[in-house]
């Protein structure tokens, strides 16, 4: 490949700007039996706390038009597992990694963020967006004050660049936006998955366990787009876009609307190789329009 | 070690009413298959693949047979699918069936669409396999003459009596340990059949595996979705179906 996709995002180099979205591709051992891991620009790991959690019950996963929803609630190992046992893992490939860090308080987070701090990830996603946990995420994501306070208290424990993943389950996402900027943020990331619902109308009773669940995939990118074009014209950091991203086309127009770098999720379950299609569409894309770097299309979308 | 891609359809039948079973050329994926592994086959105009268990291998042809039922809009579409055209697949996926050394005794229970991966895992037993499986009624009975095929005696239940015995393959089950302990127990089915038998297992001390299913998305273990209930050394904790199972030692399940 050539340098066409390299990337400049908060300081860090990524050899091209897809990267697998938190909880889409755990720590990145599960298909390397299609590809190898550092064909991708980077990878954002499943969401970690600082202790191991169970999840919900199941079932987590509910079919939809387009796309799905669900409700797994952050399981994983907890943050030493990632730094003793993936973390050395991933490091085995020329990649980029964000250890995306979930905290049930605001001192939890800070306390994710230092301990987080003391490896060699090159970036941090501070995710205050999942749906499905009751302490911290969307609570912490969807006001202004305290995504502002639980940013910065992050912001105050690391020196690593500090990227936001926001809630698009809210009034105004770009005031959000701007609060963590204001706050600490280098960049934000959005959308994580819209609140939804589906019920079996045979026994009336909802298909997720948990009731209510993230809706994730095709379904949902013109909302990404949207609010990716207008929190990329409300603040000054840059914006990492995602939601609903499936193919090279989806990539260019998330980045036209303001994306520097783009992540791409639930699509990775439909097929394995949806991520490495967009590269390569990327970099023949760049060649058919005489395109130095693919950052030339960022925000160049021209509203009416 | 699994691969992706669209592979032919070689051969179709219609096994019994909603009920499809599709031979698939695959050498590849053939190769590396085992008894009790899975497919994730994809449905044109859906977005998650269904999760189908291998039926059968046949490493030297080169295929797999995928048994499935119509469930849904999605299986549905893959029912529409014909010999000639081609099933996109990520397989094989998930742990197949421990299987013990040549000489041992196993006794295979399935139930309803359970039943399919009792198949491949008769065969690798073939004489001294029992394959015990039940249905609602006569209409319903598939794969008979496949056991057999492969050496296996057949045990036949439905809850009606219109076929077999009349009855659940727990009492069939149950009525064969008088004759003959077996060195070990596969059962796939409802939950309330693997929770029973299960229990008839550990009562009489045979081990027994139990295939799983659950609502999956990628298949592979990177989304953790298709989560179960399951317990080692007293500690219970949730794993998943696709990449820690769908195959399970019994007494590591944890049934509500």
């Amino acid at each position: 490949m050539s340098k066409r996709l390299e990337t400049q995002f908060c300081g860090v180099t990524f050899k091209n700007p897809i990267i697998p979205a938190s909880g889409t591709y755990g720590y990145g051992r599960e298909y390397e039996s299609l590809y190898p891991l550092s064909t991708l620009g980077g990878i954002s790991v499943k969401g970690t706390t600082l202790n191991r959690r169970e999840g919900n019950p199941g079932p987590r996963v509910a079919e939809t038009p387009s796309g799905m929803l669900n409700s797994v609630g952050l399981q994983n190992g907890g943050v030493e597992k990632f730094i003793s046992y993936e973390l050395p893992n991933l490091r085995k490939s020329d990649i980029v990694v964000i250890a995306n860090i979930a905290g049930a308080s605001v001192e939890e987070c800070a306390e994710l963020a230092a301990r987080v701090d003391e490896t060699d990830v090159e970036m941090i996603e501070l995710n205050i967006s999942c749906p499905n946990v009751k302490q911290g995420g969307a609570a912490f994501g969807t006001d202004c004050a305290v995504a502002g306070a639980v940013t910065k208290a992050v912001r105050d424990a690391t020196k690593k660049p500090l990227m936001v993943k926001l809630s698009p389950n809210v009034t105004s996402i770009t005031d959000i936006a701007k609060s963590v900027e204001a706050n600490g943020a280098d960049a934000v990331s959005l959308i994580n998955t819209l609140l939804g619902m589906r019920i079996n109308i045979k026994t009336g009773r909802p298909i997720l366990k948990n009731n209510v669940g993230g809706l994730s995939g095709p379904a949902v990118f013109p909302v990404a787009v949207r609010m990716v074009w207008q929190v990329a014209n409300a603040v000054n950091i840059p914006v990492m876009g995602m939601g609903g991203v499936a193919t090279w086309e989806d990539a260019v127009e998330i980045m036209m609307a303001g994306a520097s770098a783009v992540q791409v999720g639930a699509a990775i379950f439909a097929d394995p190789y949806a991520p490495v299609k967009i590269i390569e569409g990327l970099e023949k894309y760049c060649i058919d329009n005489n395109l130095e770097n693919i950052s030339e299309i960022v925000g160049t979308v021209k509203p009416w | 070690m699994f691969k992706q891609g669209k592979f032919p359809i070689i051969s179709k039948k219609n096994l019994a009413k909603g009920i499809f079973d599709i031979e698939v050329l695959c050498p590849e994926v053939a190769e590396l298959s085992k008894a009790g592994q899975f497919v994730q086959a994809a449905a044109e105009g859906f977005f998650l693949r269904r999760p189908i268990s291998l039926c059968d291998i046949d490493k030297k042809k080169g295929t797999i047979r995928l048994v499935f039922e119509i469930r849904g809009k999605g299986t549905e579409k893959l029912a529409g699918l014909n010999t000639g055209d081609t099933i996109d697949l990520i397989a094989p996926l998930g742990n197949g069936f421990k299987v013990l050394e040549k000489g041992k005794k196993a006794v295979c229970i399935g139930g309803g669409i359970g039943t399919p991966p009792m198949l491949g895992i008769a065969k690798e037993y073939g004489e001294n396999a029992t394959v015990i499986s039940g249905f609602r009624n006569m209409a319903a009975v598939i794969l008979q003459d496949d056991y057999k095929a492969v050496g296996a005696k057949t045990v036949l239940c439905t809850d009606d009596g219109t076929a077999g015995i009349k009855g659940f393959v727990t009492d069939a089950f149950k009525a064969e340990l008088e004759k003959d302990k077996p060195d070990i127990v596969y059962a796939c089915g409802p939950m309330i059949m693997l929770k029973n038998i299960t229990a008839i297992c550990k009562e009489n001390g045979i081990e027994c595996q139990v295939s799983l299913e659950q609502r999956m998305a990628c298949g592979v273990g990177a989304c953790l979705v298709c989560v179960c209930r399951t317990v080692k050394s007293g500690e219970e904790f949730n794993s998943h179906v696709c990449k820690d199972g769908p195959v399970f030692d019994s007494e590591e399940v944890v049934f509500e």
